[in-house]
């Protein structure tokens, strides 16, 4: 099958995809964006967070053929050339990265919150991001850039 | 000497709150972790296990199997060319089972081909003829006479005894208890992965995901019949580790696919194989006991631990070492009797995780902490302060401990921390059950639980512990900069953060570069046992002062003086007086200067047989943690409210993080404490997939607070002290204590459940 969608602001093609590849699979391992994480590819962990049509979705449970004909922002996508998005600067300023693994479905979750909610309260952070797990940090230092970067974005 | 908040950044010598150097590219998707390696003509490898935990294997046959279109290569047991065993420490683990499986998922056959479905789709059409053996599933029964034989020669992987003291001793108080802990999973998000090229010498250059590139080293060669020199590993990105790399995965078989193909094999296992493809915290039977004076001063201690090794050895061996001479706890003891035991079993092979021993010992030894200070009448602080141990006492080895040992100032931070206000049912969020809507308060019960733990630092009972590192020193388009190249891995923790902090202050240079980890360099042993900012950091500070050195004699040759007063900062040499003396690329030209340096902390002593007496370890590092819980005490629901602790790293060569290893470290131990377990019954897990293998949520964490103290080790380099594993140690069991009196239940098995809560 023929999958043609726009990732990132650019059309991309593939072909012979298989009808059970996930969207996840298409883009790290045809498409060459390997920043969506593959932790359990059962829809547990968030690590494969992408926005699909502007929805953060599991990329690891949306079928790669669901994705034709629409938009896909994935991890790689969120940086204005070189530099990063607050959400991302954040992240990295607060020690929230460690192994990184959890980073990239971390980093498009809080994306999206900041985006719904500019000022969120803790719960409110908790519960946007109760989806994506980590195994390093015990999360303190991820609530950390969370409010990190919904400061930063207030006052710019 | 405290820091406990996110400091100011600058650009990071030791002590400062150095960014990771890795960040960046983290946060953008672009890292190259072990799963996302690409190679143009990549076929993909995957592994068929066994279903059984114990089987004859009478006839694989592989035809149809070849036969899918796609399909490169189907290998078995014949088809390894070395040795077909591995294993940590003895090499008793089949690359692929040639007549017996030992446990559910052992690795039976390999297959490559052009998809990864093809490849899983092929290898369900391998057959194997299996003749299913009666398994020995109940570690209490391996060391039975009728119990079936794991391997050979019977089921016990180890024995430890120690003993001390009177061997008859009497108390007038006597407390003791029986206690389970379940097998853990270390959980690390980044599935196991490699990718094996082979090359045109006829050897293979394997990217992989690992904790020590050398000890890998030596099986895979050993296992493809090749020398060191013909098997080249490079650290691939790691997502996380904690253990759980420590034993090989995918490496041997990667190599054998890409040799059998001539093709790049990658292999990358889905969540379900991973909870197969590597081991777990070893799970404990134990009994303990102690004897105490009517003012709670230990008089004795007597401690059974049984551990569940699974199949194969892996590094049971060292984990009965640290159960049976740290499972005391970091208390003085006059007279002591502890007796562990590692055996085999046909459950999964358990092995390295994160507290290695210790944690499964903790819970015992503070659950009957807690008993005493209520039989004798004193508080759970004063209980643990009154025995805790201090500088010069002597371990329950004989070991006298020759750095702080401050237990009792360590409880002391914690209690005074303030505690979470009371609870408040106006918001579901806040209580157990959440917005289950499970209560609105009623049957919630707040409880406050204290464990205080001690952990071995570094390699330990005799290990030839040491590592290697090689520092440059160059002028590059004007500017001076150091390279650091080791083969110790970082998993996350960051070291590579740390080693170019300690050349930035060794060599006074801004840039230094960190170079992918790879066997081209000498070993920097294992990336565990809290020990790499310890050896292989006293290996980079080592090389950076040899590298110095050369310099500051070439300065000296120059300037036709004394060496003495000379320094390097930045790019330029400098005298006592700060006055620049030469420009190092004047100095140096387009001459590097490099230097290699293997370093080694002070050796440690295997302990005696009988006894268990002897200076075994080479540091120790001690944490206290007091946890708060809500629990609905009808339904069994738990939710920790507050989670705080106090360590002491001797020294915070990065204080964030410092304080983000004992935040993580912390949560993996409650997770022990309350929802984390491998279920295995009759040989098989029953849950493999993050969908019943609960790990704590941002939602179960509760706020953190961190007290880092900071008496530096004077043994140590920049006198530090290993930091990952105490947290891990110290928070489940005041999880479990806080539980514990929140619903007035004994509670003497963790993961604790609600129906453990509930007592239904
Ligand atoms: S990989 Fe998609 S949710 Fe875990
Ligand atoms: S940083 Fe490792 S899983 Fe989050």
């Amino acid at each position: 099958m023929r999958v043609t969608t726009t990732v990132n602001g650019t059309e991309r093609t593939a072909d012979d995809v298989w009808p059970g590849e996930s969207l996840l699979y298409l883009l790290r391992e045809r498409l060459g964006l390997p920043g969506a994480k593959n932790a359990c590819e059962q829809g547990e962990c968030g690590s494969c967070t992408v926005y699909l049509d502007g929805e953060p979705v599991c990329a690891c449970l949306v079928a790669a053929g669901q994705a034709i004909g629409r938009e896909v922002t994935t991890v790689e996508g969120l940086a204005d050339g070189q530099s990063l998005h607050p959400v991302q600067e954040a992240f990295v300023e607060a020690g929230a990265v460690q192994c990184g693994f959890c980073t990239p479905g971390l980093v498009v979750a809080a994306h999206d919150l900041l985006a719904r909610v500019p000022e969120p309260s803790d719960p409110e952070i908790r519960e946007a991001l109760a989806g994506n797990l980590c195994r390093c940090t015990g999360y303190e230092k991820i609530l950390d850039a969370v409010r990190l970067a919904a400061r930063r974005q207030a006052t710019r | 000497m405290t820091t406990t908040q996110t400091g100011a950044r600058t650009a990071g010598r030791i002590g400062d709150n150095a960014q990771r150097p890795d960040g960046t590219l983290k946060v953008t998707g672009e890292f190259a972790y072990a799963s996302d390696l690409w190679h143009d003509d990549m076929v993909w490898g995957v592994t068929l296990r066994s279903p059984h935990p114990h089987a004859r294997i009478r006839r694989i046959d592989v035809a149809e199997a070849l036969a899918v279109p796609g399909v490169s290569a189907v290998l078995t047991a014949d088809d390894v060319p070395g040795e077909n065993a591995y294993g940590l420490e003895h090499a008793d683990q089949p690359v692929l089972a040639a007549d017996v499986v030992r446990y559910e998922g052992e690795p039976v056959a390999l297959v490559a081909a052009d998809h990864p479905e093809t490849a899983r789709r092929a290898a369900a059409r391998i057959r194997v003829d299996y003749e299913v053996l009666p398994a020995l599933t109940d570690p209490r029964r391996a060391l039975d006479d009728d119990a079936p034989e794991v391997h050979p020669g019977g089921n016990l992987v180890r024995h430890l005894r120690v003993r001390r003291g009177d061997p008859a001793p009497t108390a007038p108080v006597v407390v003791s208890l029986d206690f389970e802990v379940g097998m853990q999973d270390q959980a690390f998000l980044g599935p196991e992965s490699g990718l094996a090229v082979p090359a045109e010498d006829g050897g293979v250059d394997l990217y992989v995901a690992t904790q020590w590139l050398h000890v890998d080293q030596r099986q895979v060669c050993l296992a493809l019949g090749m020398p060191p020199g013909k098997v080249r590993l490079t650290l691939a990105g790691v997502g996380g580790a904690f253990g759980g790399r420590e034993d090989l995965s995918v490496h041997v078989h990667a190599c054998l696919l890409a040799l059998r193909t001539g093709r790049p094999v990658k292999m990358s296992y889905g969540r379900e194989e991973s909870f197969h493809g590597h081991v777990h915290r070893h799970p404990a039977t134990m009994t303990y006991e102690f004897g105490a004076e009517r003012d709670g001063t230990l008089v004795y201690a007597r401690a059974d631990v049984l551990l569940d090794g699974g199949a194969y050895a892996s590094s049971t061996a060292a984990v009965v070492g640290n159960a049976g001479l740290l499972g005391l706890g970091p208390y003085r003891i006059p007279s002591v009797a502890v007796d562990a035991y590692g055996v085999f079993t046909h459950n999964p092979p358990c092995g390295a995780m994160r507290g290695f021993g210790c944690v499964q010992a903790a819970f015992a030894h503070e659950a009957l902490m807690d008993e005493l200070a209520a039989a004798v009448g004193v508080s759970p602080v004063e209980i643990r302060q009154r025995n805790g141990m201090r500088e010069g006492d002597r371990t329950t080895t004989g070991q006298v401990i020759d750095s702080a040992a401050p237990v009792a100032e360590l409880l002391e931070r914690v209690a005074a921390m303030p505690l979470p206000p009371p609870l408040e049912t106006s918001d579901l969020r806040n209580l157990p059950g959440a917005v289950g809507n499970t209560t609105h308060g009623e049957g919630v019960r707040r409880g406050v639980g204290y464990a205080v733990t001690y952990k071995n630092v570094g390699f330990s009972e005799g290990f030839d512990d040491y590592s290697t590192a090689r520092v440059r020193l160059q002028v590059v388009a004007g500017e001076a900069v150091a390279t650091v190249h080791t083969a110790a891995a970082e998993v996350g923790q960051g070291l590579v953060t740390v080693q170019q902090q300690i050349a930035r202050t060794e060599l006074g240079v801004e840039r230094v570069v960190v170079v992918p980890a790879d066997t081209t360099v000498g070993s920097a042993g294992s990336t565990s046992a809290s020990r790499q900012t310890y050896v292989t950091g006293g290996a980079v500070k080592a090389a950076c002062e040899a590298v110095r050195t050369a310099v500051l004699q070439r300065a000296a040759v120059a300037l036709g003086g004394p060496v003495a007063g000379l320094a390097l900062d930045g790019d330029k040499v400098v005298g006592a007086g700060g006055e620049v003396l030469a420009g190092l690329a004047d100095l140096l030209g387009d001459d590097a200067v490099e230097e290699t340096v293997e370093w080694r902390h002070r050796p440690t002593h295997a302990v005696d047989p009988e006894t268990g007496q002897g200076d075994a370890h080479v540091q120790f590092a001690f944490s206290a943690h007091r946890a708060v819980v809500d629990v609905d005490v009808e339904l069994g629901l738990v939710k920790v409210v507050a989670l705080d602790t106090a360590q002491d790293v001797g020294r915070a060569l990065n204080p964030d993080a410092v304080v983000g290893q004992i935040q993580g470290g912390s949560a993996q131990g409650m997770g022990l404490a309350l929802m984390e377990e491998v279920v295995v019954a009759d040989g098989h897990v029953r849950n493999p997939s993050f969908t019943d293998y609960l790990l704590p949520t941002i939602l179960d964490m509760p706020p953190m607070r961190v007290e880092v103290l900071e008496y530096a080790d004077p043994h140590a380099p920049y006198g530090v002290r290993g930091v990952g594993e105490p947290p891990t140690i110290s928070s489940g069991p005041a999880v479990a204590a806080a539980v514990r009196v929140a619903c007035g239940r004994p509670l003497r098995r963790v993961p604790i459940r609600p129906e453990h809560v509930t007592g239904t």
